[in-house]
């Protein structure tokens, strides 16, 4: 009788994906659903913001240092007399597209050296991953302005030059939980259920290792962000795209008499950048089974 | 003092404890109330979800740091003072002058109830110290009489050992050692020995048995297997959804159960012995169903399955270039055979290489050397592609219900996963297919749109033999398919898959390490030790004509569910395992066997037993 009631019940709940599941638990986290509604603001504004306030980040409009709210520029001029504002709506595209796409990078390359890595075992793991030690200790600054330095500053060689030094991490993560999950009964189901190794790679294996690896990906963004703008700090980025580290970087000069040129750019980076790993962090809460129900 | 002995030592009333969860509230425990008295084993029984350990939680008052909360009832405790005490009301600075010194606990696994960073003598001496204000010395000297008192061999040695140098079976040595360090009166086991093998399981039962006696503590032992409750437990209180369902000695409860659910519950528990005289397997006769007829399993005496020689073995690595220093002979020259239609079940404890065997027959892990062929076909010698063809006559039920389904994927994906990888059906063809196994194995065909993890471990287990039947195979390896469910659906479970024996004539090579599973099931027994089969041949013959030393010493550690058939400490004294790891210049001996009568096998070269 019981059973039978049990099944009832059972059936009128609707089978639900578990990321499904992970959406619900990540909704009751506050501090990060906050910070996805600002940072899809910021998103948005990276998109539609150079069509809606549509002055040339590059072009003279003003006196130079021309203060936040003065003569009607909200957040005033630099030393050059370019508006500032224009410089951040234009630099979040830049800033945010090398966040994303170096990121992209940096755990394509690592999903792929740690599954080939944590599946195969053997020599295979011992090569990748005397590779991946490589990688780690190298000071990473320093490698990617050799790589600017040597094959020019274009935003593809940026991003390459992010993604090829910040990858390490993901490898070894992506790398354990290969090898734990390939222990695990329903890998050993599959293959002798004819599975080909593909499949279990990509098809099995990934996807019940995709939780941390996710994790680790929208963390990377920020500081994908914050090397960036390190970069252009150096000023070794591409001179004819404005990015909110080379405002600051070709600001600097002028912190004292008019901190709000450097100020500016920096908060832009900093609540980005906040707002990402508050998001990856909640995301970390939602997607760790030991947390969830069940 | 003799006004002592009358009086119980703990008397739950009422009880009820409920858990807050997202989803609302959850009774843990409702309206439990029995007593334990002095000198008594109070078994309580019950399946997972039954609150027995809720109910010991609630005594210990360690129930709310699990976020449990006591709302209803009395739980009285009898201190030695002669006080009674109402643990409900008393706080937690009081509790922690009870818990450990006048109430012992012994949790489940060996393995992680002791703190890998200290000896033993600093984790028995812990608890002394700090409630009898024992100094060094004295605690010391009460630490090895402790060990005395549980038998461990060479007490001295192992003060100073950390719990990585102990075996299984004198961890558990020890953590009741601790839990009797300071003479509780009540000390409460949370299935104690449900984590070890047979033998040593034995040996701890009637340890507690004894210390029971001898000291003239009060037990409170939980446990969800019938056998040991009819070995160990003097009354019981089986417990079901929370609620006391019946209560009784322990004689009245096994032959003249009052309640349908303690009447299904027995059924479900096979006892050893009970198919004397039986030869083909027989399905239990659960309640409800005692009325089907059931064709009888007589199989067919045409070899499906040959095995000769089989050997695989582990290397052991070590050092900066990864050299081999050592091999695990996992198994070593193992040889038997399976007839179409027919169940062989391989059964040993852990370490002895049965599930190796199960896997290196589908080379999910590469023999060394040996014969394998499935009719007439030889698997060790293939071609990837060839052994990817050979697969698909053989497919395996593994242990693990919470981890042999794939936790991102829909059941009917799961099910249709090996018919996609073989191209066996598709489109219409294959939907039909797995909603025909779906109804085959018993589930609803609503369940064919969920994920696993809304399932319950039988459910899941069905889900498993469905993927397994999708291809037709011949063969199917079970490896511990029924040992991690609860009784009930175990027996239902194993009835299934006898009943898919019967229909579809398939083979079943069943791998466990309960002896009374094994009999129910099987046609032919190879007993296995250390890597090797010792002991060969019907299962009429194994069980009631057992002639190797290793078989007879398993059968007689099993526990029996009739509390008329107990043991006594003084026969059950077995050998501990010894290492199946050798080094490289090892040279393994073939296996003898010498044919004691037809078909019945006994291993005459060294065991190691």
């Amino acid at each position: 009788m019981a059973d039978a009631e049990q099944q009832i019940t059972q059936d009128i709940i609707a089978a639900r994906h578990p990321f499904l599941e992970a959406w619900q638990m990540f909704r009751q986290n506050h501090a990060a659903m906050t910070a996805l509604v600002v940072l899809s603001l910021i998103v948005l504004g990276a998109i539609f913001g150079p069509m809606l306030y549509p002055i040339d980040p590059f072009e003279m409009v003003w006196a130079p240092f021309s203060p936040p709210g003065v003569d009607g520029f909200i957040l005033g001029t630099d030393y050059l007399g370019r508006d500032l504002l224009a410089a951040i709506i234009h630099g979040a595209r830049v800033s945010i597209l090398i966040g994303l796409s170096a990121a992209f990078v940096s755990v394509f390359i690592g999903v792929s050296i740690g599954a080939v890595a944590g599946f195969y075992r053997g020599w295979v793991e011992e090569v990748l991953m005397r590779i991946t030690e490589f990688f780690q200790v190298l000071p990473t600054l320093l490698f990617s302005m050799v790589i600017v330095a040597l094959f020019g500053s274009s935003l593809m060689m940026i991003t390459f030059s992010i993604g090829v030094v910040s990858w390490t991490a993901v490898a070894r993560i992506t790398r354990s939980e290969y090898l734990r999950i390939r222990e695990l009964e329903y890998v050993m189901a599959s293959r002798a259920s004819g599975s080909t190794d593909a499949k279990l790679i990509f098809k099995v294996i990934l996807p019940n290792a995709l939780p941390p690896i996710i994790v680790q990906a929208a963390l990377m963004v920020g500081s994908a962000i914050l090397f960036e703008a390190g970069l252009s700090f150096l000023g070794l980025t591409d001179p004819n795209v404005v990015s909110w580290g080379q405002v600051i970087g070709s600001n600097r000069q002028y912190i004292l008499d008019a901190s709000y040129t450097v100020t500016i750019p920096g908060i832009a980076i900093f609540v980005t950048v906040l707002c990402i790993s508050l998001v990856g962090d909640g995301l970390n809460d939602a997607l760790n089974p030991k947390l969830r129900q069940r | 003092m003799q006004d002592d002995m009358t009086k119980p030592i703990a008397t739950f009333e009422n009880l009820r404890v409920e858990f807050q969860t997202k989803t609302g509230t959850v009774v843990g425990v409702e309206d439990v109330s029995f007593e334990i008295k002095p000198r008594e084993t109070v078994c309580v029984v019950g399946e997972s979800g039954s609150g027995k350990s809720v109910s010991s939680l609630s005594m210990m008052r360690l129930v709310e740091f699990g976020g449990g909360k006591l709302t209803n009832g009395t739980l009285k405790f009898t201190r030695k003072s002669g006080e009674t005490l109402d643990i409900t009301k008393s706080d937690q600075s009081l509790m922690r002058t009870i818990r450990g010194n006048e109430i012992g606990m012994i949790f489940q696994e060996p393995m992680t109830a002791l703190n890998p960073l200290f000896t033993v003598a600093q984790q028995l001496t812990e608890g002394l110290r700090t409630h009898k204000g024992l100094g060094k010395e004295a605690a010391t000297n009460r630490a090895l009489e402790l060990l005395y008192l549980v038998r461990i061999p060479e007490p001295e040695r192992r003060l100073n050992q950390y719990p990585h140098e102990l075996s299984g079976g004198m961890r558990q040595r020890v953590v009741i050692a601790m839990a009797l360090a300071c003479e509780p009166r009540l000390l409460i086991a949370d299935e104690p020995t449900t984590a070890l093998d047979v033998t040593i399981q034995a040996e701890i039962l009637a340890l507690i048995d004894r210390l029971k006696r001898e000291t003239g503590t009060a037990v409170m032992f939980i446990t969800h297997d019938m056998s040991v409750v009819a070995q160990m437990a003097d009354r019981v209180v089986v417990m079901h959804k929370g609620k006391k369902v019946e209560e009784g000695t322990v004689e009245e409860i096994f032959e003249n159960p009052k309640h349908d659910y303690t009447k299904s519950l027995l059924a479900a528990v096979p006892k050893l012995g009970e198919m004397k005289g039986k030869l083909l397997p027989e399905p239990m006769r659960l309640m409800g169903d005692e009325n089907t007829k059931f064709k009888p399993l007589t199989g067919s005496n045409e070899p499906l399955l040959l095995v000769k020689n089989l050997t695989t073995r582990f290397a052991v690595k070590s050092g900066f270039l990864r050299r081999t220093v050592a091999n695990v002979h996992a198994v070593e020259d193992v040889s038997f055979r399976l007839m179409k239609g027919k169940t062989l079940s391989l059964v040993g404890e852990s370490g002895c290489g049965k599930s190796t065997v199960g896997r290196s027959l589908l080379r999910l892990v590469e023999p060394l050397s040996g014969h394998v062929s499935i009719d007439g076909q030889d698997i060790v010698s293939m071609s990837p592609p060839q052994l990817r063809e050979a697969r698909l006559n053989m497919q395996m039920v593994f242990q693990d219900p919470f981890a042999s389904l794939n936790p991102q994927m829909v059941l009917k994906d799961q099910v249709a996963d090996p018919m996609r990888n073989y191209n066996t059906h598709s489109g219409d063809a294959l939907d039909r297919r797995v909603e025909m196994l779906f109804d085959r194995v018993e589930l609803p065909r609503s369940f064919l749109r969920r994920y696993p993890h809304e399932l319950s471990g039988g459910q899941r287990q069905r889900v498993a033999i469905a993927r397994a039947l999708a291809l037709n195979p011949k063969l199917i390896i079970a490896d511990e398919a029924v040992s991690a469910l609860d009784v009930s659906v175990q027996a239902q479970v194993l009835n299934l898959m006898l009943e898919l024996q019967s229909e579809l004539g398939l083979s079943f090579l069943f791998i466990s390490h309960d002896m009374a599973v094994v009999e129910r099931v099987s046609h032919d027994v190879g007993v296995m030790y250390l890597g090797r089969i010792v002991e060969f041949g019907p299962r009429s013959k194994i069980f009631e004509n057992p002639q190797h030393a290793y078989t007879k010493a398993l059968l007689k550690a099993v526990p029996i569910a009739d509390p008329r058939q107990r043991k006594s400490e003084k026969e059950l004294n077995f050998k501990p395992l010894a290492s199946p790891m050798h080094s490289l210049d090892y040279e393994a001996e073939p296996s003898v066997y010498e044919e004691i009568s037809e078909g019945h096998f006994i291993l005459t070269t060294d065991s190691g037993y």
